[in-house]
């Protein structure tokens, strides 16, 4: 390997935010703005170049980097296939998104909240390119540092509980995983992933290693019944925070369900998944209904958020290639659908300061741009035909019908449920009587919201009509771990 | 005989350097500053002389004082750590009166008891390094003989650390009963046959050993003595002691007590799993941020010696590994407290900080990363620290050992996580006089660098620890 590429992309963030460090003593934030901005465009480009010169063909991990780092025995080691590109993609597009936002959003100790995303981007892209189990835990549990300050400094006024419930559930979690990462370098003699990948963990210790793997992801993704902490941190967030949180943080989990569940026990997933497909129907029904009754629109968001991430689990553990696929496609969609409509709420909430859904309604006389943007997503978020959305929750589905039928008929009730309370919450906001005296002075979108969230629609829009790019990076590494998992499954069930 | 004597150079050098700085506090009036100075030349000193010697495995005066690269290592990072101590706390000392030309002298000679501590190969030699160490420690505690917390302090932690002490010569002496000797490899040979008393001796031994060190149930010591000392005194309890105590813990499992392993195994593991439940549950509730440290450092003792537990030479070197890592911690911590003057007065409650974050940003960070390294966060040096410790735990398959530790660590991530909400998220009360210490803040520069750099060579300590056992 010639140049790093990847540690390129994995510190750029973090020494552009050294640069915003250094230059903490002037008065005006334009300067800071503009090297954050700056350096993750160009976090962004690299990226995509990394995305355009890939090799699709092969399910092999490219752009290896390995250095040796704990004693000779653990390596530092990075390496990206077509699966994880793609969430470092939506990674880097969606950091410069949430810079833009806090121009607008974000009025106190500005800087700061820069160096903290950027910080947090870092260790971001490091999750998905980390090859070794210890690389990934160091970056998977690092995100905690900044997102505790992005809550807690810059949250609303039950920001300290919601910061405190979301590191310690997390951390909660987290810790088993780490027993079980040590426990697999003493079974198999390494952390590699690669390498445990070929030597197979014996079957006596797979359940439990599973288990321990499955109670930090089953936190981190949310799934019932750990998810009360998503609602809280997303409620206290400021409107950059909640936007990392649902469109990317929260794909670490079902990243970490692919990357290592799936391929390292595959027996115990094939065990346990009754235990996800239930627990998946109901975080789909269940926090369908709740998000229904919410009165706060953030919240709503974050329970249609555990609901969606109901369908990326319920896809995972299929074993199916449409359901993986399905799962993939719905993590990257809901990463940007999610993210657009947080930002929505906050382009609001930056004019009125408040999030209740009575509080508004009837805006659509008064902002007709911001309610043509609004009822995009939402319908995006409901999976309308001709949007990101659906092609996710259709190839779940579709997925789901080769396993269970009982399954996937609930979830596809679910789908019902989402139209529900997305079409409820588009006729409050948007559309009815305007109860409010202020919202006939308010201002419609300015320019750099029409840039994030005409970005966001325009995205959303394409990947629903023409879903190949996206496809066709995953499709080689998605068929190979269907191979490996088929295999394995085969090979011990004949023992 | 006399050619061997250079083996001794550093305690012979450190012995003549405290006569003679005694002397000059004794003839000239206000010597303080000349002796603190004269004190880290001599700190700096010995630190050279000790890395100028061999690290070669030797044994004299009837092999009861060894010099090898294990006691060599350790009294280098008690230098060092005192080193930092005594310097980033000379503003806190002056402004607080404290500056009696005893002082760097009392500490020297507690740094002498040490190096016998840790160099012994012998009970005896063992008893009376402690001893010497622990005197000095009961005047450095009730130092400031005027405040009233501060000579309570002196006097609780006078009449536990003796009955401790008793107990351990007790122990010491049904060690020799039984096994007619006093000297650790002779003993190490005897323990090889079946020898029931010789339990009860490592028993006593080990109770107090764990009061030196606070472990848990023999820790009731610590916090008060934590707050009621003088915060240059808490910060020295916080670091140097512990390093020694927990080397000469090692080392009594390496030598003396290698043969009954299953034995005391036990013991180590009940009052790890204890020190580190009751270092993250009783922490939460403390207004006080040293009596707070004071209970964090209950539960690192805890981690370390889960380390300790395992029995292995690994283990071993992952405590070794997690006191050093526990020291640079502590001596950020300590120096953020220098730094929290408001009008000559030192402020130590938690309340205190609120809101520093604003009007000193640079300190905040600084406690921030100190905070979170101590809660085993990667990618700082403390979550590094754990990792080791709990390798080497997992290895030896104690599986429960190593889950309740790390569930502590949750636990104990709460009461750090309060520390930087009162920092972060609350509104600003006191602006300190920040600046005018500035080897306090340099220390935690220092430390700061080292916990946010430590992932880049994760295993540069372990290389230097794993010469240590090489013999």
């Amino acid at each position: 390997m010639d140049f790093p590429i990847l540690s390129t992309l994995i510190f750029l963030p973090l020494v552009s935010s050294l640069f915003i460090f250094i230059s903490r003593g002037q008065k005006n934030n334009t300067s800071a703005i503009y090297i954050s901005l700056f350096s993750s465009l160009a976090t962004f480009i690299l990226s995509l170049f990394v995305w355009y010169s890939m090799d699709y063909t092969s399910a092999n991990f490219q752009f290896l980097e390995e250095q040796s780092w704990i004693n000779d025995f653990i390596k530092f080691k990075l390496g990206i296939d077509g699966i994880s590109i793609l969430f470092i993609v939506l990674t880097t597009l969606i950091t410069p998104i949430c810079i833009i936002s806090c121009i607008n959003s974000v009025k106190d100790r500005v800087k700061e909240f820069l160096i903290a995303i950027l910080v947090l981007e870092t260790f971001m892209i490091g999750v998905f390119c980390s090859l070794d189990l210890v690389v990934f835990y160091l970056f998977f549990e690092a995100g905690l540092i900044p997102m505790f300050l992005i809550i807690g400094v810059w949250g609303g006024p039950r920001r300290v509980y919601s910061a405190f419930k979301f590191f310690l559930f997390t951390l909660l979690g987290s810790v088993l995983m780490l027993v079980a990462i040590i426990a697999i370098y003493w079974i198999t003699g390494t952390t590699d992933v690669t390498q445990i990948y070929e030597i197979k963990i014996p079957k006596e210790y797979q359940n439990l290693l599973w288990l321990a793997f499955f109670s930090s992801f089953a936190v981190k993704m949310p799934m019932w019944p750990v998810h009360t902490w998503l609602p809280d941190a997303h409620v206290e967030a400021p409107t950059a925070g909640s936007v990392i949180l649902a469109a990317i943080l929260l794909k670490m989990a079902g990243y970490g369900f692919l990357r290592f569940s799936l391929p390292m026990f595959p027996l115990a997933s094939e065990f346990f998944t009754p235990l996800i497909f239930t627990l998946s129907i109901i975080a789909i029904i269940y926090t369908s209904l709740v998000a229904l009754m919410q009165e706060d629109m953030k919240k709503l968001i974050a329970y249609s958020s555990v609901a969606h991430m109901g369908y990326v689990t319920l896809g995972i553990f299929t074993f199916t290639k449409q359901g993986i696929e399905g799962s993939i496609f719905q993590m990257i969609s809901h990463g940007l659908i999610s993210a657009a409509l947080f930002l929505c709420v906050g382009v609001v909430y930056d004019r009125l300061h408040s999030r209740m859904i009575s509080t508004y309604g009837g805006l659509v006389n008064y902002l007709p741009k911001y309610s043509f943007l609004f009822i995009v997503f939402a319908l995006a978020g409901l999976g309308l035909p001709g949007t990101s959305g659906f092609l996710g929750e259709f190839l779940v589905l579709t997925g789901t019908f080769q396993k269970n039928y009982l399954v996937a008929m609930l979830a596809t009730f679910g789908v019902v449920l989402g139209a529900a309370y997305m079409l409820w919450l588009t006729k409050r906001v948007i559309f009815g009587v305007t109860k409010n005296d202020q919202i006939k002075n308010l201002k419609d979108v300015n320019k750099s919201e029409i840039i994030m969230l005409g970005i966001l629609a325009l995205l959303v829009i394409f990947f629903g009509f023409y879903p190949v790019p996206l496809m066709e990076t995953l499709n080689v590494s998605v068929d190979n771990l269907i191979n490996n998992y088929e295999t394995a499954v085969q090979t011990n069930g004949l023992n | 005989m006399i050619n061997n004597l250079n083996i001794l150079l550093p305690e012979i050098f450190l012995t003549l350097s405290i006569f003679s700085i005694l002397m000059i506090g004794v003839f000239m009036k206000n010597s303080f500053n000349l002796i603190f100075n004269l004190t880290s030349l001599i700190i700096l000193l010995t630190i050279a002389i000790i890395l100028n010697g061999s690290n070669n495995v030797e044994k004299i005066f009837l092999e009861s004082f060894t010099r090898d690269a294990f006691s060599n290592f350790f009294k280098i990072l008690i230098l060092i750590s005192s080193l930092f101590v005594l310097n980033s706390s000379k503003n806190f000392i002056l402004d607080n009166k404290l500056a009696k030309f005893e002082y760097p002298i009392i500490i020297l000679l507690s740094i002498l008891g040490m190096f016998f501590m840790v160099s012994s190969n012998d009970i005896i030699l063992f008893y009376l390094g402690l001893e010497l160490q622990s005197l000095s420690l009961y005047i450095l505690a009730s130092i400031d003989r005027d405040n009233l917390k501060s000579s309570e302090s002196g006097i609780k932690y006078f009449v536990l650390s003796a009955l401790s002490s008793g107990l351990l010569l007790y122990g010491c002496s049904l060690l020799y009963g039984f096994t007619g000797s006093t000297n650790f490899d002779l003993i190490a040979n005897e323990l090889g046959k079946e020898n029931t008393g010789a339990v009860f001796a490592m028993v006593f031994i080990l109770v107090g050993l764990a009061f030196k060190i606070s472990a848990v149930p023999f820790h009731m010591w610590t916090p008060d003595v934590y707050e009621g000392a003088p915060t240059s005194i808490t910060s020295y309890f916080a670091v140097v002691p512990k390093v020694a105590g927990l080397a000469v813990l090692i080392k009594f499992m390496l030598i003396p007590f290698s043969k009954i392993l299953m034995e005391w195994q036990t013991i180590i593991i009940f009052i790890s799993i204890a020190s580190m439940i009751l270092g993250a549950v009783a922490a939460i509730g403390q207004k006080n941020v040293k009596r707070l440290l004071a209970y964090s450092s209950i539960g690192h003792i805890g981690y370390a010696l889960a380390g300790v537990a395992t029995g292995v030479i690994s283990g071993y070197e992952s405590a070794i590994v997690y006191i050093s890592i526990y020291v640079v911690m502590n001596i950020g911590a300590f120096s953020c407290l220098y730094l929290l003057k408001k009008d000559g007065e030192y402020k130590e409650n938690i309340s205190d900080l609120s809101g520093i974050s604003k009007k000193h940003p640079m300190l905040a960070i600084s406690f921030l990363v100190i905070l979170f390294s101590l809660a085993g966060i990667p990618p700082l040096g403390g979550f590094f620290a754990k990792f080791y410790v709990f390798t080497s735990v997992v290895e030896q398959k104690m599986y429960a050992l190593a889950i309740i530790g790390l569930l502590t660590t949750v636990i104990s991530a709460f009461y750090y996580l309060k520390i930087i909400k009162t920092i972060y998220f609350d509104d600003s009360a006191i602006s300190f006089d920040v600046t005018k210490n500035k080897f306090a803040q340099l220390s935690i520069f220092i430390t700061c660098s080292i916990l946010l750099t430590f992932f880049l060579y994760p295993s540069v300590l372990n290389n230097v620890v794993d010469t240590l056992f090489l013999n």
